[in-house]
């Protein structure tokens, strides 16, 4: 096929006009993006109220979405329960069984736990979520991992919030507009959650890798402790996240850390929850603490 | 057969066809409807943790635009990189850059070669779209300070591979464009 001729208009000074102006626009705009990307490379935040806008319009459709999403997974988890129906049956009740066993033990140590903590004065410091939404997109095009949340400032959501869904850590909140807001998710390389290890405490942090695995880096260099199916959990240092969401399970040790998979997939998620930032919370319980701990020995305040 | 034919040609569709002219509306705003929606796709039923879909909404601008060279004009990338930023999650302006600046290309690669072919034409695409990814990636990099180019492979591959479908869709979405609707 020979190409076009359309772009040769022949003797019209206004064609050939138009067809300048348009090169010369095209240029510009180059140019001028040129000029926007800099701009929202130094300073990420510049256009957000046009991201929380488009949003906004953008917001039924991702909602219809969403709910197409969990009505498409309970009606193949539906066809899958009726096949396995009789396995699943012996193995729920093997369960169930064990779990009893398990809530005796459980219940024994929660009382034994309230028991010190009460020997403590350690005020447990209750977070109430702030909000419970849907997640109705994904930047699932970019290099960049963002999700949009349907809720937003209308429901008190502030930026620096986590957001967690029932499994384990989603991401924490960067934007808002007025009825969305944009969650930064933990698979990106610009969101480092410190975690420590559940089963000891060692402390670590998580840096997304961006490709759907995280990367686990040791704080303390050396000989890498680290092991395959090692489970990762907030542990509250910087106080953006309350301590004890799981974040990370280990799946691949090397020389200074480890590759490892998410303990919460954010496509798994019907429901997410907007958590508060932690901080307020920790400095409250410190204070508590204090208080209950009484007076320091050189100190003759009042008790 | 109880079930009526499906007609396989959106020109079936209409039945008149003398004294009828094509929408304007259509026959203007559907390319540029068509490559927002694709922009939009990222408010989609898919919440990924890893970039896994193609650049839907590049692989229709570049399919219209080797489909009907002058039906966009070249400044399109300005207005509609705009609008994809607000939704890629990229760096805002990195569309507008790129989607410029494969105008521009294409603008060049229409004159340098005088023939037309499926072949060249998927060429040209995924030489594009391996740009348009790198390039993205990098400016996501910048803004991350991580690099990030390998995470694009697995999606590099993917829209290779689904640019002439994408094609194939946009000329369908081409004949729909000029169904004679308007009665003259």
């Amino acid at each position: 096929m020979a190409r076009s001729q359309d772009r040769r208009p022949g003797f019209s000074r206004r064609a050939q006009y138009g067809i300048f102006t348009g090169y010369v626009v095209a240029v510009l705009g180059v140019v001028a993006g040129v000029v926007l990307l800099a701009v929202s490379l130094f300073n990420p935040g510049a256009f957000s109220f046009a991201r929380a806008a488009a949003a906004e319009v953008a917001r039924p459709m991702g909602q219809a979405g969403a709910e197409t999403r969990v009505a498409s997974q309970g009606l193949f988890a539906g066809i899958a329960a009726y096949f396995n129906a009789g396995r699943q049956n012996a193995e729920l009740s093997r369960e169930v069984a064990a779990a009893r066993a398990n809530a005796v033990t459980m219940r024994a140590m929660e009382g034994e736990n309230r028991r010190l903590k009460a020997l403590l004065g350690i005020i447990d410091p209750q977070a109430r979520p702030v909000a419970a939404a849907r997640l109705i997109g994904s930047t699932s095009a970019s290099a960049r991992r963002f999700a949009v949340l349907s809720v937003g400032a209308n429901q008190n959501l502030r930026p620096g919030q986590p957001v967690r869904s029932g499994s384990g850590l989603i991401g924490r909140v960067v934007e808002v507009g007025p009825n969305t807001a944009r969650v930064l998710l933990v698979t990106d390389p610009d969101n480092v959650v410190p975690v420590r290890r559940a089963s000891d405490g060692l402390p670590a942090f998580v840096q997304g890798g961006s490709n759907g695995r995280i990367e686990i880096r040791m704080i303390n260099m050396g000989v890498n402790p680290l092991h395959k199916g090692d489970v990762f959990v907030t542990s509250g240092s910087g106080g953006l996240y309350p301590p004890g969401i799981p974040v990370a399970v280990a799946t691949e040790p090397h020389r200074d850390g480890a590759v490892g998979h998410l303990a919460s997939d954010p496509s798994d998620a019907d429901f997410v929850i907007v958590l508060p930032v932690f901080q307020p919370a920790a400095v409250a319980a410190l204070e508590a603490s204090q208080k209950a701990a009484g007076p320091a020995p050189g100190d003759d305040g009042e008790p | 057969m109880i079930l009526p034919r499906i007609t396989a040609r959106p020109e079936d569709l209409v039945r008149n066809r003398i004294n009828r002219a094509p929408s304007p509306l259509l026959a203007v705003g559907l390319p540029w409807a068509s490559v927002m929606l694709a922009s939009m796709v990222s408010f989609s039923p898919i919440i990924a943790s890893a970039p896994v879909l193609p650049p839907l909404a590049f692989m229709v601008l570049l399919a219209w635009r080797m489909l009907r060279p002058s039906l966009l004009p070249v400044w399109i990338g300005l207005p509609l990189g705009a609008w994809d930023d607000l939704f890629s999650g990229q760096p805002f302006g990195s569309a507008i850059v790129l989607w410029s600046a494969a105008m521009l290309a294409m603008e060049v690669i229409d004159a340098r070669f005088l023939w037309r072919g499926f072949v060249q034409d998927w060429l040209a695409g995924s030489a594009l779209l391996a740009a348009y990814l790198l390039l993205s990636s990098t400016f996501a990099s910048f803004a991350t300070g991580y690099p990030l180019p390998l995470s694009i492979g697995p999606q590099l591959l993917l829209s290779v591979v689904v640019f002439p479908p994408v094609t194939r869709v946009v000329a369908l979405l081409d004949r729909v464009r000029l169904l004679p609707l308007r009665r003259l």
